[in-house]
């Protein structure tokens, strides 16, 4: 039974009176059916968005003027990118309960078949269709492998679901390595640039940004709407507790390999950002050191929220630019795993959680005990 | 599991479905090409030990304490590093294996001990602190010991080759880790069967509350499993580091084996973790010989076919 059906159900038997069970009880007069008000939809956006959200909002789109072309791009466009992929996770982690290391992958698939489908430096595999054709193909077959990968990975539960797309995601870095017909092998395609288009070039450092910030925009706004929506709360009730849901019919399934499919689609829009930025696309671009990247950067931000996975990247980003002034450049990954591990050690709900708790400490009222008195 | 030896009709398809092609494929490349075939074989049988040895200890904790310790690679290459340390330092190689093994035991033991022990119950942040931890010890590990490659130093009468009737030289080491990891093999199953602690882990494998309930030191018997484990994957090390060699990208090559190898053969199951050794091996050498683009592949369509048909894996507990 549908989300959607229940509540019509639910809303007709208002206004039934019930049948009196015996003389003494009065009769229940028929309840007015209360009208709801009619409300428009830019009064319900108006009345959840708060200051919070119109400052960063503002900050976000101004921020390409008041920063260097450097920090614009490498830093703003490439946390955008990688926190798109990491939303896919949250979502798909947070709010589905099945963390998939395969996002990476994912992203790596859309990005070698934009390189397949348009123009690269590599002639004999490229087939040279118009930019807008060779994305729209990259995001259908990147969302494609995302369904098959959740149609392989839904069989099993929990804790394997971590173990299969581990290994999905290195067998398909070990097949883009070894496989020169296709995937060009050890080098990758290069020069897979972002287009032309109404006299802009893409390249630049501000448009890129825009059209990062675009993307990030929907997916998060995509994100947002769809776990309110009925299959976002049915996919959570499914993370809860799937044999309850399976018992009040859903088809618990399908639900997971949807919110694969999604999640897929939110990985290859973000594996398309991925190539246009780098303007390259290599095996090391989809190795196990990618994949696990975007489980940090997931977990750092927190996974209860979506905005989580944007703040995770742009600390990620910022200690992988920075890691050389703070430490010595060569342990950056010693640095990366140190924050991951005490995140996870002691604020398992990541930057959000260490905010959420700083909030409720800070706000908490103390009560005064009263003074005992001595007799 | 009945215990006659009667075999229904669908596992006889089943068996004559992937067992079909295998004989065909023999029946085709033995008189091609037979030292080819055999070396082949002999080399698979190889791999398969190092990653029987190295995913026992793995399926092992997972098993038991419900933990997917993805820093199993890193006790692997920190176990062969030590060993290959003590080895130089005491010139005896047996000595660098009883190194590697106590190593990363006590490594496993604090892990369990000073973290997982406060953990109970919340298994995905146990595996994501063991991926920080492989990290954070990988890095370490690159730190202290370089970028370079070790090659240990096995003494004589295991170094050299034998001759063999169909191949005429083969490396005497990698015939030693067959019969190792078979001793290996046969003296964990006796450690689960026949002894009272192997006993409890089995018990705990099955259900872990009743092992509780019936007044077993639970916190005992995870930190025991977990040294074993880990000795497992240090003592695999040694070996391994001794027939291939030890560098700094070994820990993931072998935890993606093991986990592969884990996954086909089942979780918990040491008799699962040597078939799916067996498989994934076999497939690796005969893919790396006879289709050397495509070898990853093969390794790819096992373990997809084996979730399909079992997604449990091949020995797994049903549910």
């Amino acid at each position: 039974m549908s989300a959607a059906r229940w509540r019509r159900a639910m809303s007709a038997s208002v206004g039934v009176s019930m049948p009196a069970r015996s003389a003494d009880v009065p009769r229940l007069v028929p309840l007015p059916v209360l009208a709801t008000p009619k409300t428009f939809w830019f009064e319900r956006i108006g009345a959840r968005v708060k200051p919070r959200h119109l400052v960063v909002l503002a900050a976000a789109l101004l921020y390409p003027f008041v920063a260097s072309p450097f920090f614009a791009y490498q830093i703003g466009a490439q946390a955008l990118a990688l926190g798109l992929i990491a939303l896919s996770l949250t979502f798909l982690g947070g709010y589905g309960g099945m963390v998939s290391l395969a996002q990476m992958t994912i992203a790596g698939f859309a990005g070698y078949l934009v390189a397949i489908f348009g123009t690269s430096s590599v002639a004999g595999v490229s087939l040279g269709w118009p930019w807008w054709l060779a994305a729209a193909f990259a995001l259908l077959g990147a969302t494609v492998l995302a369904t098959a990968i959740g149609w392989l990975s839904v069989r099993t539960e929990g804790i394997y679901t971590i173990m299969i797309t581990l290994a999905v995601g290195v067998a398909f870095f070990y097949l883009a390595q070894q496989n020169y017909t296709v995937f060009n092998g050890f080098g990758g395609f290069s020069k897979v640039a972002a287009p032309e288009l109404f006299g802009i070039d893409f390249k630049q450092p501000v448009p890129f940004y825009f059209v990062a910030l675009t993307a990030a925009l929907a997916g998060y706004f995509l994100v947002k709407h769809l776990v309110r929506a009925p299959f976002g709360i049915a996919l959570q009730g499914i993370r809860d507790n799937p044999r309850r849901m399976a018992s009040l019919g859903y088809h618990v399934t399908a639900h997971r390999v949807a919110a694969y499919a999604v999640a897929g689609f939110l990985a290859a829009v973000g594996g398309l950002l991925m190539v246009w930025y780098n303007g390259r696309i290599s095996p090391g671009t989809v190795n196990l050191a990618q994949m696990i990247a975007i489980l940090i950067i997931a977990v750092l931000g927190g996974m209860r929220h979506p905005i989580g996975a944007f703040i995770g990247a742009v600390v990620y980003v910022l200690l992988q630019n920075f890691a050389i002034d703070l430490f010595v450049r060569e342990r950056f990954n010693l640095v990366i795993g140190g924050v991951f591990l005490s995140i996870v050690l002691f604020s398992p709900d990541g930057l959000l959680g260490l905010w959420a708790k700083l909030r409720s400490s800070l706000s908490q009222t103390r009560i005064s005990q009263p003074k005992r008195r001595r007799p | 599991m009945n215990g006659t030896w009667r075999l229904t009709p669908k596992q006889i398809a089943l068996w004559l479905l992937f067992g079909g092609p295998v004989v065909v494929f023999a029946a085709w490349a033995i008189p091609d090409n037979a030292p080819l075939f055999f070396k082949t074989l002999l080399n698979g049988l190889t791999l398969a030990s190092l990653y029987f040895l190295v995913a026992s200890g793995f399926t092992l904790v997972f098993g038991l304490m419900r933990n997917v310790n993805l820093a199993h690679g890193s006790l692997y290459l920190f176990g062969a590093y030590v060993g290959w340390f003590v080895g130089e330092h005491t010139g005896s190689w047996v000595l660098a294996v009883a190194a590697g093994f106590l190593s990363a035991a006590v490594v496993g033991l604090l892990m369990q001990l000073l973290v997982f022990r406060f953990m109970e119950g919340q298994d995905l942040r146990q595996t994501l602190v063991t991926i920080g931890l492989s990290i954070v010890f990988a890095d370490l590990m690159l730190w202290t010991f370089g970028g370079e490659i070790y090659t240990f130093d096995p003494p004589a009468w295991i170094y050299g080759s034998t001759s063999l009737p169909v191949i005429e030289k083969f490396p005497t080491f990698r015939l030693f880790v067959l019969l190792a990891a078979m001793a290996i093999g046969v003296a964990l199953w006796c450690f689960l069967a026949k002894t009272r602690v192997g006993m409890m882990i089995r018990a705990g494998v099955d259900d872990r509350g009743m092992l509780s309930a019936s007044g077993v030191n639970v916190q005992l018997v995870f930190a025991t499993t977990f040294a074993i484990g880990a000795g497992l994957a240090g003592l695999a090390g040694v070996v391994g580091g001794t027939a291939l060699s030890i560098s700094p990208g070994e820990d993931t090559r072998y935890l993606l084996a093991s986990l592969v190898v884990v996954i086909v053969g089942g979780m918990g199951s040491v008799v699962g973790a040597a078939i799916g050794a067996l498989l994934i091996g076999l497939a690796e050498q005969f893919g790396l010989a006879y289709a050397p683009t495509y070898s990853v592949v093969f390794t790819f369509v096992i373990m997809v076919v084996a979730l399909a048909f079992k997604p449990r894996g091949l020995m797994g507990k049903a549910a």
